[in-house]
Formats: structure tokens, C-alpha cells, sequence
């Protein structure tokens, strides 16, 4: 996985990348609207922000009392370790009910242990629906947003795939037609299916229920018609307290899409009756994350996507770059934790510009992160072997004075004297796109000696 | 009162006439100012880079270099934020504590020390402040557009002391330019992207003069300026404040 | 050793040090007589709308003007609204998918974001409000709570097998970002306010 060189294909069209950086930035503002209609935002991000660190110091308690209550409530809880046994766990409750269609709404955790191709190669059909994943789905591509994983799709483009897969007019890309299509598709699915797997935006603690947050109102259409509903989550996503919902629904739908809740806060506490509900808690590799100190706050994560609509290199280069299941600068400080050589450019593509940081509802350090990050790739020798070079060599200059005085004397002198051919060749990456500062004859300290009388 | 200059690797080498603004404006300002000699870097390009033990070399030279001066005022935000936030790695110290609280940019010093009120410059143009990430999400020296919270800006402030200058408004107040260190070169299409969309929205608003507190963003922009030959001068505020010109 | 077990002991062994939960005593922002006002702001900027209902304009009759091409129309609350198909005889929720209008009542609205409470025992079928192609919520007028600390505050959340935040129709704008209104699941919602004084109800 090369961050920079997915970038720079993304860039090649650059019409395209400004097409995508708007829409992304129009969200962005949709945020900021949102927030400012909250005069105590600020004061419910250190709130949210201080409950999910509390919950990460007593994950362990809050697991045992929602597994507690949650199998009081005739809810059936599974534990999995990795990807492979939450896989196995969920097909194994599929193979029980003879299930050979399946509905799901989005759940990253899901995406993460690569669920689909599992249960594809087990001969069941998945169908993932909500617009954005069915989108992508159709296309057989990877979302590129967790919260919009069509994003990155023109209209037209959705219009031809859907010419082509559900038989929608030749041409056609209105929106609203578009939708109108998926949706008598969609809903024959969810009347046909055998079962049902949603995601959970939040488990609460004290009363072993669970809640999820949708527009479109598929993960409910899904669990209200199918006999069995399995619900994945990660670990980190239990809250304490039904009363701590307050806070995260009025941070979550503001700062991901602008809206003040989503349509549908459905909040799932027992089964209907005659009908089986599971809930399947995963592990992979949450637990090891959690030990580290310089890190750990990524898992107060509450999956929201604005650090992806704020970020001008996610904006410019599109979510598909990252070539990890979550994206832009929370997927940037999540990857490494799961395999540091894969994503050693991560931590990189990002001008640590703090934006990020700055509108996390539960503010998440990311910059910092990412400026950490950057340390143990450098520390496990994932850095570019001329990269490490030169940084010994730039180390070494500036720590004696006079090597430093006389390789800029020497810069300066080379600028000046080559000839514009040689300055700007491939090599020169500066300059493919901007010109070198104009060498000045005399650095400050040289003005300084001659201009006035030095100490 | 008595302060150090502390003058960034690359404005030593590159762009001179930003400290020689700096030290002219402190000095109008009353400051007797020191400037060490064999001050070299403040080791920020290396751990930004991903390698801060190739910075403590640097970064230990410049506690040094330093340490006995009560003031340390460097026109460079994302210089000054490199020492007040990443020294820590050089543990407990007292010389390395006296550094980390006493190294101010050059607009922080003028707004929270010397408490700025007006300034004897003119400058009647029109102007496009660019704010700098590290100066403004990382030393808070404007409210980001981000937060909500109450709105100020003690770098437009400083701006708008200069007789005649107008601070024009753009369509992203503090988008991120691109620059971001080793980022420019390594991530070099995103961040040509980047500059150029700050550039545009300069220039669809007017802009006559680029400004900002780090001559590192203003080099990337630059650079993309006089390549596409665009209609823009490019300063460090230091040298509008002082006149406009060293 | 199982994975539960081994999980637990992972966090057990890994987690951080003690942090305490914050206070969260709200502020309230909305005046309650702008409860009512801030509600329907919200709720047409959610895309849904709304009928005031009086002993002169009945619930049924709002209704009526608001779907007069819909025939297929389920009431979970029949002394207000005659359906034309009896909830109760419904046994299995994919037949609802030919309703056209669901009625039902909703608890409390909430106004910061058109918010409405609706738990299971009052819409019969859990997939009543999603499945049926329109969706009608019959709501006090009095009973609109601020904000969502509010909201939870009078809640038992768990009582309800199942309960639900109702805050317009439903929605997407998956595509190019342009909003569809009208995505799965109802493709409108109309709230009737009613007054709590009116002599009928439910």
C-alpha cells in the first residue's frame, strides 16, 4: 500500500479531484452549520470525549454488565476473538437457520473481518442495503467513506451501473429516479430474506440494549421482517449509561452529515418474539490496542467521518489511497496498529495540519497520533532507505554550527551557478510543479556579521 | 527588554530579509535583540520526517544555544511550536522547561507580551492572510474555523494596525496549504493540489500581497506562483509590519 | 480458555488507568414556549410536515387531505383514524408492505431535532413504520422535551423491546450528495399535532 503514488493517480485528473474535494468540503460546512447551533458543542465534545475515556479504563466491567443484561433480555452474546471467529460465529448461526439470503446494513466492523467474501464462499448471498454500500457493491469496489461509500461515484457513473445491473434506463442519472430504483430493488430483498446483520452505533451498558443510527431505515426493514438479527460490534463501542446517548446522538449525525439525528435511532433490547437476536462482540486486535499509551484514544472512535471531510488530503486524494477499510486520518492511526510495514505511508500523507483533531466529536488526538505513528515506522525501519539518509545526513548537519554555515553557503552558491536544466530535472520533485526559492548572496548570519557588530 | 532571536534554518539560508524584518520591528518595538551565531535548527524538518532521534542532535545545540535567554521570539510558528510541544523528548530539565515556555512567534510575542497597539507602517493593499496550521490549530493564534467558539484573530489584529492594509476575506479561512514539511516532496501532487486551491482562492478575492507567520507555507505558495507567473507578491507579515520592505 | 475469558483478561491486563465519568447536567437552550416552534423548524428541515389538528379538524380528516390518493391505510389507533386494514389481524409483518398510510401515536417529540418517540407497543409490528410507503405520527403538543438529554431522561429505554427515535421520512443522498427524500423506507412523514385537551383520545 503506497499512499503517494495511489495520490498521485487520483491527481492525474484534475478535474475529478476538485469535483471530489467539493463535495467533501460541502459536508464539511454542513458540520459547521450544524455545531454552531449548539452553543455548548465544544463542552459535549470534552463530555463525549471523557465518557469514552472512562470506558476504555473499565472496558472489562462494562462488557460483563452488557452481556449480563443483554442475555436477561433473551439476547444471544458471542465473543470473537479475530476476523476469522467473528466470521465463523456468524455463519455458523446462518448454516443453523439455513439461511441462503442475508440483508445487512453497514457495519465497519464487518468490512474489517472481511465478512462478505466469507459468507459469498460459504454460498450464501449478501446484500449489503444501504445505498451507498449496495453502490459499491454492485460495482465490486471497496467504499471509499465510512459514512459515504459512494462518495467518489458521479451520478452518471451510478446511473450506468444501475443500467446495468438492475435494468434502470440507458442514460439516465437522476438522483431521485435512481433511489426510486434501488428502492423497489431493496425492498424485495428485505421481504425475501432469511436473516438480518446490522452494525451497532452504540451498546449500553446498564441495560444490555444496543442502538443503531440509519437514513434510509434499512438496518430496521432488515430486522423487523427476518426470523434471526446478528449484531457485530467492536468492543469499544459500549457506553455506560442510556443517559450518555444524549450526548452522542446530538455529536454523531451533526458531525458527520450536518443533519442535528438521523431519521431512524432504532434502539434494540429483545427479540420479537418467535425470533432469534445476537449479538456478536469482536475483539481483533482492540485488546492489544488498548495497551498502547501513545494510541489507545483511537478507540473512542464513534465512526463519524468528519475527520475525512475536513482533511484536504483525503479530499485530494480520495479514500480508496488508503487501502485500509477505514479511511483518511482515523484509518491513518488505526492501520499501523494491524500491520505497520503495509501502511508505513499512512502517518505520512498528512500535512499534520490539525483539522482533524479539531472537529473529532470525542477529540481524538489524531495529529498527534499521526506525528507519533511517524516515530515507530521510522523506529521499525519502514522508512525509505534515501529517505533515512538523508535525515542522518540533515541530523548530523545541524548539530554543528559549522557544517550547517557551510552546506548553505555551498546550496546557495550550486543554486545559483547551475543552469535551469540541471536544477529541474525528475529528480528535483520540488520543482516539477514550483520554482526553488531565489538564492539569496548572503544567508541572515552573514548579513548580521557585517551589518552589525556581533557578540 | 532583552530577547534572543531565534532564526529558522531555512530563513537563514533562503530568505534572509524575513529576520532582518523581524529584527528591525522588535528593535522598533524597543527590544534589544541578541541573535546567537551558532544557532543552526530547531530540528523540526527531521522529527516532523518521522525521525526525532535524528533531531536531538539539533534540538539539544539550540537548548544551548538558548537557555540563558529570557525571551526567545522566532518568526516562524510551526518552529516555535516544535519546541514548546516536542522538546519534552529531551526530558525534565530545567534549561529544556526555561526553553519550552520562553520561545514565542514573533505574533504571539507581540500579542501576549509586548501587547501590541499600534504599529508606525503603511501598507495600502490588499491583503490575503494565510494561516498557517501550526501557528493556528497548534498555538491557537486564531480561532479555527473548526471550533465553535468565540472568534479572534491576533495575527489579522496585528495586520490591521498597519495603516491602509485591508485584510480580505476567503471563501476557506484556514484550509491547510500543502506545504507540511517532507510532505511537499513526498506527497508532491497533493500538495501542488493543495497550494494551488489556496492560491485561487486568494486571487478570486483580490488578493494584491500573500501573507502569513511561516515563510515555509509561503515558499510552497510561491513557488507555485512564479511557476503559473501569477498576479500576487508574497511577504512574511513580519516585513508588512515593519514597512513593507526590510 | 475461551475467547470471552481470553478477552477479558487482554482488557483486564491492558486497559489504561482510572478516568471518571463527566457531569453532564444539561443547559437547557430552547424557552418552552419556543418548544412547539422549534420542533416544526426542525421537522421541515428534516423534510417531514405537519397538520394541527382541533375538535373542527380532526386527525382523520388532516389525514384524509393529506393522502387522498392513499387506499391501503393501517391505524394503530382506531378510535382516531379508521384503517382500512385492521393492524391486529396482521400476523405477518411482510404483508404490511402494501400499506400505503401507517398511523400511529407517538410518546414525545423532541425539539432540537423533530425527534419522536416510538416504541413497539404502539405500532403492533415493529416494521410498521418502516414498510408502510407513508408514515403519520399523531403527537401531543405539550409533550415536546428540548433536547435529547431530556429525551433520556424521561425514557426507560429498556422497557420497550424495541423503541425508536422517528425524525422524518426516510432518506439518502448517496448519490452526488443530492437529497432523495424517500429512500426504504416511508417516503413522507406527517405529524398531527394534537392538543392534549381535545377530548379524543386514544
Amino acid at each position: 500500500m503506497n499512499h503517494p503514488v495511489a495520490a498521485a493517480k487520483f491527481n492525474e485528473d484534475a478535474a475529478r479531484t476538485q469535483w471530489h474535494d467539493e463535495a467533501l468540503w460541502f459536508v464539511r460546512q454542513k458540520r459547521d452549520r450544524a455545531s454552531r447551533t449548539i452553543p455548548e458543542w465544544e463542552a459535549l465534545r470534552e463530555q463525549a470525549s471523557q465518557i469514552k475515556a472512562h470506558v476504555l479504563a473499565n472496558l472489562d466491567t462494562y462488557l460483563e454488565e452488557f452481556e449480563r443484561n443483554a442475555r436477561a433480555n433473551g439476547v444471544q452474546v458471542h465473543w470473537a476473538q479475530d476476523a476469522e471467529e467473528h466470521n465463523r460465529i456468524v455463519h455458523s448461526i446462518l448454516k443453523r437457520h439455513g439461511v441462503r439470503k442475508l440483508v445487512k446494513s453497514k457495519s465497519m466492523l464487518t468490512e474489517e473481518c472481511h465478512l462478505n467474501p466469507y459468507l459469498e464462499a460459504q454460498g450464501i448471498e449478501v446484500i449489503d442495503t444501504d445505498l451507498g454500500e449496495r453502490i459499491v457493491q454492485l460495482a465490486r469496489q471497496a467504499p471509499s467513506h465510512i459514512v459515504m461509500p459512494a462518495i467518489h461515484f458521479r451520478k452518471e457513473e451510478i446511473g450506468e451501473l444501475f443500467h446495468d445491473r438492475l435494468g434502470t434506463e440507458a442514460g439516465n442519472a437522476d438522483p431521485q429516479y435512481l433511489t426510486e430504483a434501488a428502492r423497489q430493488h431493496l425492498r424485495a430483498q428485505f421481504l425475501s430474506a432469511d436473516a438480518a446483520l446490522t452494525g451497532v452505533n452504540f451498546a449500553i451498558a446498564e441495560t444490555g440494549g444496543f442502538v443503531v443510527c440509519t437514513n434510509e431505515g434499512n438496518a430496521d426493514l432488515g430486522a423487523h421482517l427476518a426470523p434471526v438479527h446478528i449484531a457485530c460490534m467492536g468492543l469499544e463501542k459500549i457506553i455506560p449509561r442510556a443517559e450518555h446517548l444524549g450526548v452522542f446522538l446530538r455529536l454523531l449525525a451533526r458531525s458527520a452529515t450536518g443533519q442535528a439525528i438521523t431519521t431512524y435511532s432504532s434502539h434494540f433490547h429483545r427479540p420479537r418474539p418467535g425470533t432469534e437476536m445476537h449479538i456478536v462482540l469482536v475483539d481483533n486486535v482492540r485488546t492489544e490496542h488498548l495497551a498502547r499509551e501513545d494510541f489507545r484514544a483511537a478507540l473512542k472512535c464513534i465512526r463519524c467521518g468528519a475527520c475525512m471531510n475536513t482533511c484536504p488530503v483525503y479530499r485530494r486524494s480520495g479514500g480508496h489511497s488508503y487501502g485500509y477499510v477505514v479511511p483518511g486520518p482515523i484509518g491513518a492511526i488505526l492501520a499501523p496498529a494491524r500491520d505497520l510495514k503495509t501502511y508505513a505511508t499512512l502517518p505520512f500523507a498528512s500535512t499534520l495540519c490539525g483539522s482533524c483533531s479539531d472537529v473529532c466529536p470525542v477529540k481524538i488526538d489524531i495529529h498527534t497520533q499521526l506525528y507519533k505513528w511517524r516515530q515507530v515506522v521510522t523506529e521499525a525501519g519502514f522508512l525509505p532507505r534515501e529517505k533515512r539518509l538523508m535525515l542522518r545526513l540533515a541530523g548530523r548537519l545541524f548539530k554543528y554550527p559549522h557544517l550547517y554555515q557551510a552546506a548553505g553557503r555551498w546550496g546557495r552558491r550550486l543554486l545559483r551557478k547551475l543552469p535551469r536544466r540541471m536544477l529541474y530535472t525528475p529528480l528535483n520533485a520540488w520543482g516539477r510543479a514550483r520554482e526553488l526559492p531565489e538564492p539569496p548572496r548572503q544567508s541572515f548570519r552573514e548579513w548580521y556579521i557585517e551589518n552589525r557588530k556581533p557578540e | 527588554m532583552n530577547v534572543a532571536l531565534f532564526v529558522p534554518c531555512y530563513i537563514d539560508q533562503l530568505y534572509p530579509r524575513v529576520a532582518v524584518a523581524t529584527l528591525h520591528l522588535l528593535e522598533k518595538l524597543g527590544c534589544t535583540v541578541h541573535v546567537p551565531l551558532n544557532q543552526t535548527c530547531c530540528g523540526q524538518p527531521m522529527a516532523n520526517a518521522g525521525s526525532e532521534r535524528d533531531s536531538l542532535g539539533a534540538m539539544h545545540h539550540f537548548v544551548d544555544v538558548f537557555h540563558r535567554y529570557d525571551y526567545i521570539i522566532t518568526p516562524s510558528g510551526s518552529c516555535a511550536l516544535h519546541v514548546k510541544e516536542h522538546y519534552d523528548t529531551l526530558g525534565e530539565r530545567v534549561d529544556v522547561r526555561h526553553v519550552r515556555a520562553r520561545t514565542y512567534e514573533l505574533s504571539q510575542f507581540l500579542t501576549d507580551v509586548l501587547k501590541v497597539t499600534s504599529l508606525p507602517a503603511a501598507f495600502p493593499q490588499k491583503v490575503g492572510l494565510h494561516a498557517s496550521c501550526h501557528g493556528l490549530r497548534g498555538l491557537r493564534l486564531a480561532c479555527s474555523s473548526e471550533l465553535h467558539a468565540p472568534p479572534y484573530d491576533n495575527v489579522r489584529r496585528l495586520l490591521e494596525l498597519v495603516d491602509g492594509l485591508e485584510v480580505v476575506d476567503l471563501t476557506r479561512p484556514d484550509e491547510c496549504c500543502g506545504f507540511g514539511g517532507t510532505f511537499a516532496v513526498s506527497e508532491e501532487a497533493v500538495s501542488v493540489r493543495m497550494g494551488i486551491d489556496r492560491l485561487q482562492d486568494h486571487l478570486e478575492h483580490g488578493v494584491d500581497v500573500i501573507t502569513g507567520t511561516d515563510m515555509s507555507c509561503l515558499m510552497h505558495l510561491e513557488g507555485l506562483a512564479r511557476r503559473s507567473r501569477l498576479p500576487v507578491r508574497i511577504l512574511h507579515f513580519a516585513e508588512i509590519l515593519n514597512g513593507g520592505s526590510a | 480458555m475461551s475467547s470471552r475469558s481470553d478477552i477479558l483478561a487482554a482488557l483486564r491486563r491492558n486497559k489504561p488507568p482510572q478516568s471518571p465519568l463527566p457531569d453532564l447536567t444539561p443547559r437547557p437552550e430552547i424557552p418552552s414556549g419556543a418548544l412547539e416552534a422549534t420542533f416544526l423548524q426542525a421537522l421541515e428541515l428534516a423534510g417531514g410536515r405537519f397538520f394541527v389538528s382541533s375538535p373542527e379538524h380532526s386527525v382523520s380528516q388532516a389525514l384524509a387531505e393529506a393522502y387522498p390518493a392513499e387506499r391501503v391505510i393501517c391505524s394503530a389507533m382506531p378510535a382516531l383514524v379508521q384503517g382500512t386494514v385492521d393492524l391486529h389481524r396482521i400476523t405477518d409483518p411482510h404483508h404490511l408492505a402494501s400499506v400505503d398510510l401507517f398511523v400511529c401515536r407517538g410518546t414525545f417529540g423532541v425539539a432540537e431535532n423533530a425527534a419522536i418517540w416510538v416504541d413497539e407497543r404502539q405500532i403492533g409490528h415493529r416494521a410498521a413504520p418502516f414498510l408502510a410507503q407513508h408514515l403519520a405520527i399523531v403527537l401531543n403538543r405539550q409533550e415536546i422535551v428540548p433536547t435529547m438529554h431530556e429525551a433520556y431522561a424521561r425514557l426507560s429505554v429498556a422497557e420497550p423491546g424495541f423503541g425508536v427515535f422517528i425524525a422524518g421520512p426516510s432518506k439518502t443522498a448517496d448519490i452526488e450528495q443530492a437529497l432523495v427524500i424517500g429512500a426504504h423506507g416511508p417516503r413522507s412523514l406527517t405529524v398531527v399535532l394534537m392538543d392534549e385537551n381535545d377530548t379524543v383520545r386514544t
